[in-house]
């Protein structure tokens, strides 16, 4: 039985909603600015689960009071990166969190070819599993054209 | 739609039904930050109208849209032109907080920059520099203190134009997020604006800023003095008026500001004349009252009695 047609990986916030809304992110954005949460946009085009530090696309904007200039940086990126997966992250820098408290997924590719299951014989007849993403068989500029 | 008999328009509803404006007026507490606009600021007549003016279209604009007569956002880019010391950025300060109480603009914070803020030092900073301004100032207000200085045409080497570029980007395509006011002397301005038609065409708001009159420029004094906890005496009032006068035929007079300085100095010989009678058992009011010496002191008014003895001199 397949749950996941299309193989969109499920990493983040909203990960298993429809692709957001322009409108539905600004609200998501405008949320994490009234938390005093600093918003930072990066990228990737390793799906990994494990991959957990993406490429920062500028620094984070702490100090904004509008999520219009965020969403200008997000089509900014969306537009530099059609390819890439996009994310968009809000930091919680009080003492006792210190710690991303929003992480949600704005962008994939068109075809996302999902992840290979790698089974490994240890001693004693033991069974290692990996998973491996197809997408990382090739090269960084070829994985998704 | 049936327009032969009842008027139907084209949204079905009969163009004859009423509108009640003024308890639109009442709910949308318009009235308020008028009255704080009167009190707080003296004089500038042209502002507060065309204040006046959009909070007007504001008050229409939400009557047409119970009837769903949605219409676009009107254009608020302003350009302040002035003497210095004549209130522009005192305004632009209000400007922020007023738009967002009329539903304008979503947050109302004020970002002011000058022409260092936006350009860069090399090829390739203006860009980002100019970018992160705008990003910041977005849902609020831009307000830009000497505009004229971002576009030097003497020297084709000026990345001030490539900031331009990229407000007039933002101006145009983003006038629900951003409101531009540009502010400076009138005839920089004005040239300024000549070797940039497409800033012109965005701006929808020139307004000018008079010069202070004697009387708007003692009542100014007074309210500056009154936020201070200080007061004129009667004296004092006649004393600060002569000052004034005076003062504004002379060189460099810079409105408001030449008034504050006046002001600033008056607190100082207050404060020399209060230590100097130290014998005289001191009470809370002789804290808050500037006499009329302490204006009279003024170098101006010796200046003044040198000129007119020259005066009479040459004459004779």
């Amino acid at each position: 039985m397949m749950t996941n047609h299309g193989n969109r990986i499920t990493q983040g916030q909203f990960s298993f909603l429809p692709d957001l809304t322009d409108k539905q992110i600004t609200s998501q954005i405008k949320y994490a600015l009234e938390n005093g949460w600093a918003v930072n946009v990066e990228y990737t085009d390793d799906p990994h689960p494990r991959n957990t530090y993406w490429e920062m696309f500028g620094m984070p904007m702490f100090d904004l009071k509008d999520p219009a200039g965020i969403l200008m940086e997000v089509n900014e990126c969306r537009k530099t990166f059609p390819n890439h997966y996009v994310r968009i992250t809000a930091f919680d820098a009080t003492r006792g969190w210190e710690t991303p408290r929003m992480s949600y997924i704005v962008n994939r590719p068109e075809k996302e070819p999902g992840f290979r299951l790698v089974r490994q014989e240890r001693e004693g007849r033991c069974v290692g599993y990996t998973i491996i993403p197809y997408a990382t068989d090739k090269p960084e500029s070829e994985r998704y054209s | 739609m049936n327009d032969a008999n009842n008027n139907l328009s084209i949204t079905g509803i009969v163009d004859d039904t009423e509108v009640d404006l003024e308890a639109e007026y009442q709910s949308s507490q318009v009235q308020e930050v008028l009255d704080k606009l009167d009190q707080e600021l003296i004089g500038l007549k042209p502002v507060k109208t065309r204040i006046r003016e959009i909070a007007a279209l504001l008050l229409v604009d939400r009557l047409r849209k119970q009837f769903e007569l949605l219409s676009a956002t009107p254009t608020l880019h302003m350009n302040f032109t002035g003497n210095p010391g004549t209130g522009k950025t005192t305004v632009a300060m209000r400007m922020g907080e007023i738009l967002k109480r009329l539903g304008y603009v979503r947050e109302g914070h004020l970002v002011t920059v000058t022409r260092d803020d936006l350009v860069g030092q090399y090829i390739g900073h203006t860009a980002p520099k100019t970018k992160e301004v705008i990003k910041k100032a977005m849902g609020g207000v831009l307000f830009i203190d000497e505009a004229y200085y971002l576009y030097k045409p003497e020297n084709e080497r000026d990345y001030g134009a490539e900031s331009i570029e990229i407000l007039l980007q933002v101006m145009e395509n983003n006038r629900d997020d951003l409101v531009v006011i540009l502010a400076g002397y009138k005839d920089k301005m004005d040239r300024f604006y000549q070797s940039n038609p497409g800033m012109r065409s965005r701006i929808a708001h020139h307004l000018d800023f008079p010069d202070y009159s004697q009387q708007e420029l003692l009542a100014i004094a007074k309210l500056m003095l009154a936020e201070q906890n200080y007061f004129l005496s009667a004296d004092g009032e006649q004393a600060f008026s002569e000052y004034i006068d005076i003062r504004m035929t002379r060189e460099h007079f810079a409105n408001a500001r030449s008034i504050r300085n006046a002001l600033d100095r008056a607190r100082l010989r207050q404060a020399n004349r209060l230590f100097a009678n130290s014998s005289k058992k001191l009470k809370k009011i002789d804290l808050m009252t500037i006499e009329a010496e302490d204006i009279k002191l003024s170098r101006l008014f010796s200046q003044e009695q040198q000129d007119l003895q020259n005066n009479a001199i040459k004459k004779e």
